[in-house]
């Protein structure tokens, strides 16, 4: 589904076949699907307006206005059938219920990043809140929106809840002036607080693996550490240092390939494609010989929220690899083994890296950095995919299918579908 | 006094004995004899005629005499006058005097000799000391200056140092201060946030009590028509059941995470008590030498059999289905000693190389050491042939593979296979008889050429021969028929062929010598004596021809034989 202005077009995965199309009343800023991808949901901040159109019935509609009180977020509830809206200013959140009809209210939601997690299973919901200046965390039943915990935290200002893939563990982290990240079992009991340091920047991004094994901090000090689910101590630090010179990992550096036209083709005036193909340079990989040097930037030191430290963190499908940049080097993709805690490859690319999403089915990392062309790596090597097509498409984010076949590739106008070939056995 | 002079004395005669360097003699001058204490000095070359005419002139010979005899007498010698105090000389004590005083006077020249050689050497000695002194003094004078140096160097290094942690105590406090004013507006910030967040709050509660106003006349939700639910249950009611369902569930979620955590756990306790078994084992099995040695270390035999014996209960225990804390600390107690026993012994062993290696060799050890290399040796060669072996038969595999599965293709493979090694078997004998074949045509070559040589000068010497014969029978007899010469020839000829037979018997004895050897080097050696006989075939032809060239001859044409077989 892409929207486009006001219209919803609803096309099939496959074949880029336009199935439906709905129109809606504003401006969409957010389209979701539900969990059984019977619906879409269309939200409209502006307005202050929720739309809901189903696949199977076409006729059928669903309007949910907030009016005054306005619309900052939307989202779909794990079992498909309850809408969350985040009121302006965070005022509460209501709970639409497509069943019943009926509403619900959480009050003094936190206005943070990561406010309300769901439970993979899609069975608990965990909720930031914050009265009186204290932080606090309730946990609801989804089945029937009953409240089952409410705690406070120790936080000074809680940043992101976020649970385990098992929904056993939640793991609420502070905001980066305190470095703190605390864990709380489903029933509430805190089971481990960590802190690394005191006085510096603190936690810039966290990630659990796949199989709750691990947690991943990673911090402005440009370090990842990582916890272990038995004893919640931390069981290494990685680095992201701007000289490698261990032997064993392998840099991909991208380099750029002169584009090759031959001269009695040219003609005038000259055709698009040559135009485009002339412009569009090509690139390659090539191993860099350790020791490299990667390209660090010192930010300016007196502005917040510097582009230090990790920013961007993922375990693979499989729990074997975490790729990770470091906002200091901004072209680098770091992708460290998990079975040896080492660090494996380092992709160097030209450009500073926008978005990397690991396959859900294979360890298989797609990287795009604003460029036209997507980055894959595998442990098997990686390869530079040039998007075809007239002019430039900058590539600014991606998405994995669920099925780790074909990949979503957004630009800021248009988006394009690249399909993997399986190899033949 | 006399004036003392050092003179050069002129050797005189042989009364002098020794010029010593240091002479110094006082030369008294004949007038001042009378008033002076005479002063005898060393016996030197001096002139005699001076001193004795100084002394004694022939005016005053009774005063020296008596004066002689009277210094004799102090000097503990016998008076030299005769008994009565007359003025006779008595001669022998005289002459016993002028003995004992040259043998004094010996005495007194080897004494002042010794004298002046430990005077030398003691001078000797004392610039040799001298020297040292000097050369001491200059050390330590050096020895002064460094450790003045030294002492300064330390001295700066010491002011560096406390400067240094002066600076460190700087830096220090610094950073004390610093992190003091970080806490202290830290502080300040959470209260000034605190504060704003309570505004904030206000405003909020202001903001949401308006806005719940607002909303009650609007619809908030219309849908066209109410959907099932996802997993078509009806939605119920809010009651103090469900909330203990929803509690249950909860506790269930979690037990059942930790279960399966534990479950994971107890798998990796035993796999891991599992390893240190075997390594228990393992180890045990590692440390034999201790055992054979039970009087010299009765305490750690007796120690071993202990933890034998302890082993055993833990094996017999099933142990690794209990896991109480006992249990697992005996066990991970018995490794690590055992761990330290078999480091000592690899430490031990480290240490006897190391000994071997220095050189402390017994004959053991060199025998060992060779035994060892024979034995790395052996199994060199053992692992050669096994991998010619394994390629040998991976080979066969492929071929087996390549193939279809027919057992009769299979069998006529085999059958190849030992055809083919039968051929290759009579490939190297027929390559090796060839060899030899080779060997003994170049021998006979050899032969072959001399012989021809020899025939060529045998002919030669036939002919002068003959032309000798024919002269001397032309030149006697030409009456005579001319049948005779031909006869003469026929019989020339027969001798010559008697004579070139030798020459075949000698190919023949030397073909049947080499024959000997060849046959011993071929096993197979029916071509071989049907060649032969055929080479004295062919030599017993070639003697009814006595031509020189027919011994090539035979030779190509033993040469086309042996092409042709």
């Amino acid at each position: 589904a892409s929207c486009v202005q006001h219209r919803l077009v609803v096309r099939d995965a496959s074949s880029l076949q336009i199935l439906q199309l709905y129109t809606c009343l504003d401006q969409i800023q957010y389209i979701e699907w539900s969990s059984d991808s019977l619906f879409v949901l269309c939200a409209m901040y502006k307005r202050g307006v929720v739309q809901v159109w189903s696949l199977e019935q076409p006729d059928w509609h669903c309007k949910i206005d907030e009016g005054s009180a306005g619309l900052v977020a939307s989202c779909w509830s794990p079992d498909g059938r309850h809408i969350l809206n985040t009121t302006e200013f965070h005022l509460r959140i209501t709970v639409w219920s497509l069943c019943t009809k009926s509403v619900s209210y959480i009050k003094y939601p936190k206005a943070c990043q990561q406010g309300v997690a769901f439970t993979k299973d899609g069975r608990y919901m965990a909720v930031a809140e914050r009265r009186d200046c204290k932080d606090f965390i309730s946990i609801f039943v989804c089945r029937n929106w009953q409240l089952l915990r409410h705690f406070d935290t120790e936080t000074q200002d809680l940043f992101g809840i976020e649970w385990a893939p098992n929904g056993c563990v939640l793991a609420a982290w502070d905001t980066c002036l305190e470095y703190k990240v605390l864990l709380y079992s489903l029933d509430g009991r805190l089971l481990s607080s960590y802190r690394a340091y005191e006085w510096p920047l603190g936690i810039k991004s966290i990630a659990w693996s796949p199989s709750s094994q691990f947690l991943a901090i990673g911090s402005f000090d440009e370090k990842v550490r990582i916890l272990n689910h038995v004893t919640w101590k931390k069981i290494t630090e990685l680095e992201h240092p701007a000289t490698i010179a261990s032997k064993k990992t392998i840099v991909y550096k991208e380099v750029e390939k002169s584009p090759t036209v031959g001269t009695e083709r040219l003609s005038f005036p000259p055709t698009r494609a040559l135009a485009s193909s002339l412009f569009s340079t090509q690139s390659k990989y090539e191993i860099s010989q350790v020791p490299v040097s990667l390209q660090y930037i010192k930010p300016v030191a007196d502005r917040a929220n510097p582009k230090v430290g990790i920013g961007m963190m993922a375990f693979s499908a499989d729990n074997c690899f975490l790729a990770t940049k470091n906002d200091n080097i901004p072209n680098a993709v770091w992708i460290w083994d998990i079975r040896k805690l080492k660090l494996a490859v380092v992709l160097e690319q030209l450009c500073t890296i926008q978005c990397f999403q690991w396959d859900p089915c294979q360890p298989r990392l797609a990287v795009c950095t604003g460029s036209s062309r997507v980055y894959l790596w595998s442990p098997a090597g990686c390869v530079v995919v040039q998007v075809p097509g007239e002019g430039d498409f900058q590539i600014v984010s991606l998405s994995w299918h669920s099925s780790g076949d074909s990949m979503l590739l957004l630009s800021k106008d248009n988006f394009c579908v690249c399909y993997l070939e399986r190899e033949e056995v | 006094m006399g004036d003392w002079k050092t003179i050069t004395v002129p050797v005189l005669s042989s009364d002098s004995k020794n010029t010593l360097p240091y002479t110094s003699e006082r030369k008294r001058s004949p007038t001042s004899m009378s008033s002076q204490v005479l002063r005898w000095s060393l016996p030197s070359s001096k002139s005699m005629h001076n001193f004795f005419s100084a002394f004694c002139t022939e005016e005053n010979i009774e005063q020296s005499i008596s004066y002689i005899d009277r210094e004799l007498t102090t000097l503990g010698f016998p008076s030299i006058y005769a008994e009565s105090k007359g003025k006779e000389l008595n001669l022998v004590s005289m002459v016993n005097c002028m003995n004992e005083l040259l043998v004094l006077q010996h005495k007194n020249l080897r004494a002042q000799e010794e004298i002046e050689i430990q005077h030398l050497k003691l001078g000797s000695d004392m610039d040799h000391l001298q020297n040292c002194y000097a050369k001491l003094k200059e050390q330590l004078e050096l020895s002064k200056r460094e450790i003045v140096g030294l002492q300064e160097k330390d001295r700066q290094l010491q002011s560096k140092n406390r400067n240094l942690h002066q600076l460190l105590k700087n830096e220090k406090d610094e950073v004390q201060k610093l992190q003091n004013v970080i806490s202290s507006r830290a502080t300040q910030y959470n209260h000034d946030m605190k504060r704003k967040e309570r505004e904030y709050n206000k405003l909020k509660e202001r903001l949401h009590q308006l806005v719940m106003n607002k909303k009650d006349k609007k619809l908030a939700m219309e849908v066209l028509n109410c959907v099932g639910r996802a997993d078509g249950k009806r939605g119920a009611w809010r009651t103090d059941k469900t909330e203990a369902r929803n509690e249950e569930e909860m506790y269930k979620v979690l037990l059942s995470d930790y279960e399966q955590r534990q479950k994971q756990l107890l798998l990796e306790n035993t796999e891991l008590k599992k390893v240190l078994q075997q390594m228990k084992k393992d180890i045990i099995s590692l440390l034999p030498p201790q055992k054979q040695k039970p009087k010299e270390r009765s305490e750690d035999g007796m120690v071993l059999s202990d933890q034998e014996e302890d082993i055993g209960e833990l094996n017999k225990e099933n142990m690794w289905e209990l896991s109480c804390e006992t249990v697992r600390e005996q066990l991970t107690n018995s490794i690590r000693k055992q761990w330290r026993m078999l480091k000592n012994h690899v430490e031990k062993l480290d240490n006897q190389v190391s000994r071997g290696r220095s050189g402390s060799l017994n004959e053991k050890d060199v025998i060992s050491r060779a035994d060892h290399e024979l034995e790395t040796e052996k199994l060199e060669l053992e692992i050669q042939q096994c991998k010619e072996m394994i390629r040998t038969q991976q080979q066969l595999l492929q071929q087996q593979l390549t193939c279809d599965d027919d057992t009769t293709l299979l069998l006529q493979d085999c059958y190849l296979l030992e055809e083919r090694e039968r051929l290759q078997e009579e490939w190297r004998l027929f390559r090796e008889q060839k060899k030899n074949f080779e060997k003994e045509r170049k021998s006979f070559t050899d032969a072959a050429i001399r012989l021809g040589l020899e025939r060529k000068a045998f002919e030669e010497d036939r002919g002068t021969w003959l032309k000798h014969q024919f002269l001397s029978m032309t030149a006697d007899c030409k009456s005579e028929n001319v049948t005779t010469p031909s006869a003469f020839l026929r019989s020339n000829l027969t001798d010559v062929s008697l004579l070139g037979s030798d020459p075949d018997i000698r190919l023949v004895r030397s073909a049947s010598r080499q024959r000997r050897p060849a046959s011993v080097s071929s096993s197979t050696v029916s071509p071989e004596p049907f060649q032969i006989s055929q080479y004295i075939a062919q030599n017993s032809v070639a003697s009814e021809k006595p031509a020189a060239d027919n011994m090539p001859n035979l030779c190509v044409e033993s040469d086309d034989k042996e092409e042709t077989e």
